[in-house]
């Protein structure tokens, strides 16, 4: 779950580097402690954490401690969930998801079949 | 409740031949799917409550947790109305317990959505994310029912960047701000009180000039001096380009409209729509979508498929009245299994009970 180490814990701080500069398509969950719905789907996506290891990164950025990064990129509903892509974001999913439309998101954007 | 074949199914409870649309089906390949007694459509308190009963009853249910995991529950805050929890319990942790409770006796909870059914013939075909393919001796559906908006262009476009339907998640990020809430029932009173610890100020903006709400969650709300009531008021569009910025209304009493440009953030709160859409053209339901079921108990017009919770409620819709008829679907399911037995897939299966059967054996831990 939260100590998934395939989930990537993002920061105002590693942002750029961890998502903007990654090779990789990175899949970001907005979300907060306090989030019904965000401790809900964390399983999932901690599940496709594991899944996609080494096609696509997967992490979190809790939006309470790093606001900076929500509010640039207008997150106002958690959970959030952006795809990123050569540091732009390619999609967005808000409200709580299926991990079956997660999964196609992030597959298509990895290239490659689910 | 004669049998399940399309020709005495319906929509909207009038009597209809149209066959639903089956395409989804084209192409899966049923001959490994795992067969279950008991397949539950939904993880809200008659989901888990379902589970937890099927569960108990060796029936070894598969709940598929749907998109909304926990359902509406885990959009609340402090659940004060269940018995047995004096204090109150968080609606999350509350949902939680449940599924631990389930998980505890058995009940096997999966990732996935019920997309798709094919309920022509026992045992009934179900798709999971409109690929994988299940067999279900009997269905639980326990959907739910999930927050209803305005469904004006420019409220779903903004949904996610400024509009909502969930206080609790997202009203910290309205710190300092004012909002809106629509609505005038209990969530609608719960929601506004909930947001004055971070807005400025909350609107209600509601359509009548009294409130549907119980009087205790009126009372709370009337006593905020943060909350402003604005009778009589609907909101016809929602300002802004990449964030709200403002609403217009009007005044369903004299006509007047105006801008509400101090708004940043509207919520949500008039009610909900019963999410059973993949069931359309199967099960019998009443004009607004919400599952008909043979009085005093949870069977449909399909045999072997049970409907409970919001699903079937447009009435109740408590936790406790959830809970209680998932409750009782178990109990039907369980007994109709017993007097009308299992059935194996055509063609190939061999008609022994599913916990003997090798295939279903090795399909069920694939």
């Amino acid at each position: 779950m939260a100590d998934n180490e395939n989930v990537v814990t993002l920061t105002d701080d590693n942002f750029q580097e961890e998502v903007l500069e990654s090779d990789v398509p990175v899949l970001v969950d907005f979300w907060a402690t306090w989030c019904g719905p965000c401790r809900q789907i964390a399983p999932i996506v901690s599940d496709l954490a594991d899944e996609f290891e080494g096609r696509a990164k997967v992490g979190k950025v809790d939006v309470d401690n790093n606001p900076q990064t929500a509010q640039e990129y207008g997150v106002r509903s958690i959970p959030t969930l952006l795809f990123f892509h050569d540091g732009e974001v390619k999609e967005q999913l808000i409200g709580a998801v299926g991990k079956g439309q997660l999964s196609k998101k992030l597959s298509a954007l990895t290239g490659q079949p689910a | 409740m004669e049998n399940g074949t399309p020709e005495n199914g319906s929509v909207n409870g009038t009597q209809t031949d149209i066959l639903p649309d089956l395409s989804a089906f084209d192409g899966v390949d049923f001959s490994n799917a795992d067969l279950h007694d008991v397949v539950i459509v939904g993880t809200g308190p008659a989901g888990w409550t379902a589970a937890l009963y099927t569960a108990r009853a060796d029936l070894e249910p598969v709940v598929y947790m749907g998109p909304e995991p926990g359902g509406q529950l885990t959009t609340t805050t402090d659940v004060e109305n269940y018995p047995g929890f004096p204090d109150g319990i968080l609606g999350p942790e509350m949902m939680d317990r449940f599924h631990e409770q389930a998980e505890r006796f058995g009940a096997d909870a999966r990732y996935g959505t019920v997309t798709h059914v094919d309920f022509r013939e026992r045992p009934h075909r179900l798709l999971i994310d409109e690929e994988t393919p299940v067999y279900a001796q009997t269905v639980i559906v326990s959907t739910g029912a999930s927050a209803r908006y305005l469904g004006l262009d420019n409220e779903q476009r903004l949904i996610g960047k400024g509009v909502t339907a969930c206080a609790t998640c997202d009203g910290a990020f309205y710190r300092g701000e004012t909002v809106a809430v629509v609505g005038g029932g209990d969530s609608a009173m719960e929601e506004s009180t909930f947001l004055t610890k971070f807005a400025d100020k909350v609107y209600v903006l509601h359509r009548r000039d009294e409130l549907r709400a119980s009087k205790i969650m009126q009372e709370r709300a009337f006593q905020n001096d943060k909350i402003e009531f604005v009778w009589n008021t609907e909101v016809i569009d929602v300002l802004g380009e990449d964030a709200v910025t403002g609403l217009e209304v009007i005044n369903n009493e004299t006509g007047e409209t105006r801008i509400m440009d101090d708004v940043s953030g509207l919520f949500l709160a008039i009610g909900h729509t019963p999410n059973t859409e993949p069931f359309e053209g199967w099960l019998d339901m009443d004009d607004s979508g919400y599952i008909l079921t043979k009085p005093d108990s949870t069977y449909t017009n399909v045999p072997g498929v049970f409907a409970s919770g919001d699903a079937q409620d447009d009435e109740y819709r408590q936790a406790v009245t959830a809970a209680g008829t998932g409750c009782m679907a178990a109990i039907d399911a369980e007994r109709w299994l017993q007097e009308n037995g299992r059935v194996s897939p055509e063609p190939a299966r061999p008609k022994t009970s599913t916990h003997d059967d090798p295939v279903e054996a090795a399909a069920a831990r694939s």
